[in-house]
C-alpha cells in the first residue's frame, strides 16, 4: 500500500448520507438526451471536494481533483448518468401520448406501468385493455409498442411531445437489499461521488459523469477524449439472473450473482478489459479481503467500450455493482455489493502506481 | 516464407492476449527497424526511415490476433462454457480441439440435439478437458482458447489455424527483411483486437497520424463448390481490395496498386468483398480521415479451423508490397 501518511486516510463507507443519496439520484429522471436532474445533484455534491468541474457539450459532467506530486498517473473514472426510459413522440389529444423506448426495455414489460413524464415527474400509466375485453388470442401475443399510449389522465398541459418518462418506482431499502429504479447506474453515481470525497491524493483522479450511455457510450466518447487518461475505471451496475433453473440444473449463464461482491469484467462485446488492470484489481480484492466476481464473459457494453478506444487507446476495465432485473421498473441490489464495489475501487486507487502501464499487457 | 509462417500460425493469440505473438514478431524484426513499442492497447509498432522529399509516412497494418474463445463457466462436472471473441461460426466448433494460453488442451462437445442437425447455439457446447469436477478443471471463468491446428503443407498450398492474418504479418515481417531503399518512413503496426471490431487499428492510426495506410490481410475467395459469388481465386495473385462491407478503398490507392502491379508484371486480382472487413477501415476513418488501402491475400475457409493459403500468392504479395514501397507514390 502507498497511501500518503500525511493525510488522514478516510474510510469508504455506505452509511444513512450515502442511502439517502442513492435515493435522491434513482428518484432523479435522466432519460439518455435530458440528463440535467442528476446533473444537477451531481453538481452539488461533488463541487466542495474537486479542484475544477465543468459541464462539457455533451452535457457530461467532468470533474478533475488533482494529484499531490509530479508525475502522477491521470486516471479516469466513469459513470453514467443516464438511464434507459421513455420518449413522447406524438400527443394522440385527452392526454393520450404516443412513445418510443431510449435504450433498452423489453417491450413486454411495458403495459400497465406507471411513469413519470418530463422534469416535473407528471404522473402517468401505460394503458393496456382490461382482461374483460381481451380475447385469448390477444393473451398469448405480446402488445406492438405502437399500440400502447402513455395516459396522464386527461394532463394536457404540463405535458408535451419531446418529454422523456420513467418507470415510476420509488426508492426502497429492504433490510440489505435496495429496491429501485435506475440503480444502473445511480450506483456507478453516487460511488464516483464518494470517491471524489475521498480522493487519494496518489493520482489525477478525472471523473465523468457521463450522457447517453444507454443510447451508445457517447458521452463517454467525448469525455475520454477531453480528459485524455492514462487509464480508466468504468463504474457500471450489471445485471445479475442468479435465479435457480426451472429444473434444478446448473444455472450456467448467470452473468452475476447478488451477494459476490463487485464483478469485474474481462470481455464484453464493446471491451476487452487490459489484463493487467484486471490483475491489479484482483490482487487488490485478495490482499484487502474484499469479496470479487468475474462477470461473465459476453455481450453487453460499458461506456469502456467508447473510452478504450480513444486517441492512441486507453486501458480500461469495468467494475460492476451486480443487480437484478435490470432495465425494467424495478431492480434489485445487495447494500453489501454496493460497500465492496467502494470499498475494492477505492482501495485501488490508493495503490496506482505508474509501473502498472510498463507492464506486459 | 513458410517456417517463418508456420513459426507465427502455431503460436496463439486471441483478440486482447496477443502477448505470444507479439514477442515472435519482436523477436523477427527488432535488428530490422528503429524503433520499437507496444502501444496501451498491445499494438506492436515499429518505425524505420525517415521520410524523404518525395515520400510519405505509409502505414502498413497486419493484425497479430486471431479469433478465440473464452470460458464463462466452468460447472460442477468439470465441462467449461464459454463464449466468442471474433467471429467464431458454431459449425466449426463441434470436435475441435482448443488449446488456452495456460497449455490446456480441451474438445469441444455439444449438447444433445433437440432440433434436427441445425447449427448449435454457442450456449449448447461445451469445452471437454477430460476433468471430472470443477475443482480439477484447468481453467477458470475468463480463461481464453484458440483452436488446436498445426501448419500443413499440402504442396503448393498450405492450411493452418490463424492463416488469418498471421499470412499478412509475414508479409510484412518479410517485406521489411527484404527492401532495400525507400522515400517512406514505414510504420509497422502488427494489431491487436482487430477481431472483435479492428480496436488496435483505431488507435494506432490515431497515434501514427499516416499520410497513407495499407492494411494486409486475407480475402475470402469464390472458388469452391457451390461457394459463394465472388471474383477472386486462390493462386491468381495477391488481391486489390476495391471494396468490403466496411470500407471503399481511395480510388487512387487501387489505381496506384493496379498500375504498379501491372509495370512489375505482378499478378493480382480485384477484390469486392461483401462481408466482412479490415484494419484499414479503422486507418481510413482516424482523425481527418487517411487515403487507405487494403493488399488481401486469398484465402479459404477463413475462421474455420484449417484455413488455406497459396504460397504464390503469399511471395506475389510481398513482391508487390516492395514495388509499391520502393518508389514515390503516385496518387493522382
Amino acid at each position: 500500500m502507498t497511501a500518503s501518511k500525511d493525510q488522514t486516510i478516510k474510510t469508504p463507507t455506505i452509511g444513512a448520507a450515502q442511502l439517502k443519496l442513492l435515493k435522491r439520484l434513482c428518484q432523479a429522471c435522466a432519460v439518455s438526451g435530458d440528463e440535467s436532474e442528476v446533473r444537477k445533484i451531481v453538481l452539488e455534491q461533488v463541487r466542495p471536494h474537486v479542484d475544477e468541474v465543468y459541464t462539457d457539450a455533451l452535457g457530461n459532467v467532468l470533474a478533475v481533483k488533482h494529484a499531490q506530486g509530479e508525475a502522477r498517473l491521470r486516471v479516469m473514472l466513469a459513470a453514467h448518468m443516464d438511464e434507459v426510459g421513455f420518449m413522447l413522440i406524438h400527443d394522440d389529444q385527452d392526454g393520450f401520448y404516443r412513445f418510443d423506448i431510449v435504450g433498452g426495455i423489453d417491450p413486454r414489460q411495458l403495459p400497465g406501468k406507471l411513469v413519470w413524464i418530463g422534469r416535473e415527474h407528471i404522473p402517468g400509466v401505460i394503458g393496456v385493455k382490461p382482461i374483460h375485453l381481451t380475447s385469448d388470442d390477444e393473451l398469448s401475443r405480446t402488445i406492438p409498442l405502437e399500440n400502447l399510449r402513455i395516459d396522464t389522465g386527461g394532463e394536457t398541459t404540463k405535458v408535451k411531445a419531446g418529454d422523456r418518462a420513467t418507470f415510476a418506482t420509488p426508492f426502497l431499502r429492504l433490510g440489505d437489499c435496495l429496491r429501485a429504479k435506475a440503480l444502473d447506474n445511480r450506483l456507478g453515481v453516487a460511488t464516483l461521488i464518494e470517491l471524489l470525497r475521498l480522493a487519494p491524493g496518489n493520482i489525477e483522479l478525472l471523473a465523468a459523469f457521463t450522457v447517453q450511455e444507454e443510447v451508445g457510450l457517447r458521452g463517454a466518447q467525448v469525455a475520454a477524449y477531453r480528459l485524455n487518461p492514462d487509464l480508466a475505471f468504468v463504474l457500471d451496475c450489471t445485471p445479475a439472473y442468479d435465479l435457480p433453473a426451472w429444473d434444478g440444473s446448473e444455472n450456467a449463464q448467470y452473468n452475476t450473482r447478488l451477494g459476490g461482491g463487485p464483478a469485474i469484467y474481462l470481455a464484453d462485446s464493446r471491451t476487452i478489459s487490459d489484463p493487467r488492470l484486471v490483475r491489479f484489481l484482483v490482487e487488490t480484492a485478495e490482499s484487502a479481503g474484499i469479496p470479487y466476481q468475474i462477470r461473465q464473459p459476453g455481450g453487453g457494453g460499458t461506456d469502456a467500450g467508447a473510452i478504450h478506444r480513444q486517441r492512441a487507446g486507453v486501458p480500461s476495465v469495468s467494475v460492476s455493482v451486480p443487480a437484478r432485473y435490470a432495465h425494467t421498473a424495478a431492480s434489485i441490489a445487495r447494500l453489501a455489493d454496493w460497500r465492496q464495489t467502494l470499498a475494492l475501487v477505492h482501495a485501488a486507487l490508493q495503490r496506482l502506481e505508474p509501473h502498472i502501464l510498463s507492464q506486459d499487457r | 516464407m513458410k517456417p517463418l509462417i508456420q513459426k507465427l500460425v502455431e503460436t496463439d493469440g486471441p483478440p486482447g492476449y496477443e502477448g505470444f505473438v507479439r514477442e515472435v514478431i519482436r523477436s523477427e524484426i527488432q535488428p530490422l527497424v528503429d524503433e520499437l513499442h507496444v502501444d496501451a492497447l498491445g499494438n506492436l509498432i515499429a518505425v524505420t526511415g525517415q521520410v524523404a522529399p518525395n515520400g510519405k509516412r505509409i502505414m502498413l497494418a497486419a493484425h497479430m490476433d486471431e479469433i478465440g474463445l473464452m470460458v464463462t463457466h466452468v460447472d460442477e462436472q468439470g465441462f467449461a462454457r464459454f463464449t466468442n471473441l471474433g467471429a467464431v461460426k458454431a459449425q466449426h466448433l463441434p470436435g475441435s480441439r482448443v488449446r488456452f494460453l495456460n497449455s490446456a488442451l480441451g474438445v469441444i462437445g455439444r449438447e444433445r440435439a433437440e432440433e434436427g442437425n441445425n447449427f448449435p447455439d454457442l450456449n449448447r457446447l461445451y469445452i471437454d478437458l477430460g476433468a471430472t469436477s470443477r475443482e480439477t478443471c484447468p481453467v477458470h471463468i475468463g480463461d481464453v482458447a484458440v483452436f488446436e491446428r498445426p501448419f500443413a503443407d499440402l504442396g503448393r498450398r498450405w492450411i493452418a489455424k490463424a492463416m488469418d492474418d498471421r499470412v499478412g504479418v509475414a508479409v510484412l515481417i518479410e517485406t521489411l527483411r527484404q527492401i532495400r531503399s525507400t522515400p517512406h518512413q514505414l510504420l509497422f503496426v502488427f494489431s491487436a483486437q482487430e477481431e472483435v471490431g479492428v480496436r488496435g487499428a483505431t488507435t494506432a492510426a490515431f497515434s501514427l497520424d499516416p499520410d497513407i495506410g495499407l492494411a494486409v490481410d486475407v480475402t475470402d475467395t469464390g472458388d469452391t463448390p457451390k461457394g459463394i459469388k465472388m471474383e477472386v481465386s486462390l493462386g491468381k495473385g495477391p488481391a486489390i481490395k476495391v471494396r468490403d462491407s466496411g470500407m471503399l478503398t481511395d480510388p487512387r490507392l487501387v489505381a496506384w496498386m493496379q498500375r504498379v502491379a501491372e509495370n512489375a508484371g505482378l499478378p493480382y486480382q480485384l477484390e469486392i468483398l461483401e462481408r466482412g472487413s479490415t484494419d484499414a477501415r479503422a486507418i481510413q476513418l482516424s482523425r481527418a480521415g487517411v487515403p487507405t488501402g487494403c493488399l488481401s491475400i486469398p484465402c479459404r475457409y477463413i475462421h474455420a479451423p484449417s484455413e488455406m493459403v497459396d504460397s504464390a500468392d503469399v511471395e506475389n504479395a510481398v513482391r508487390l508490397l516492395l514495388e509499391l514501397l520502393s518508389r514515390p507514390a503516385n496518387l493522382s
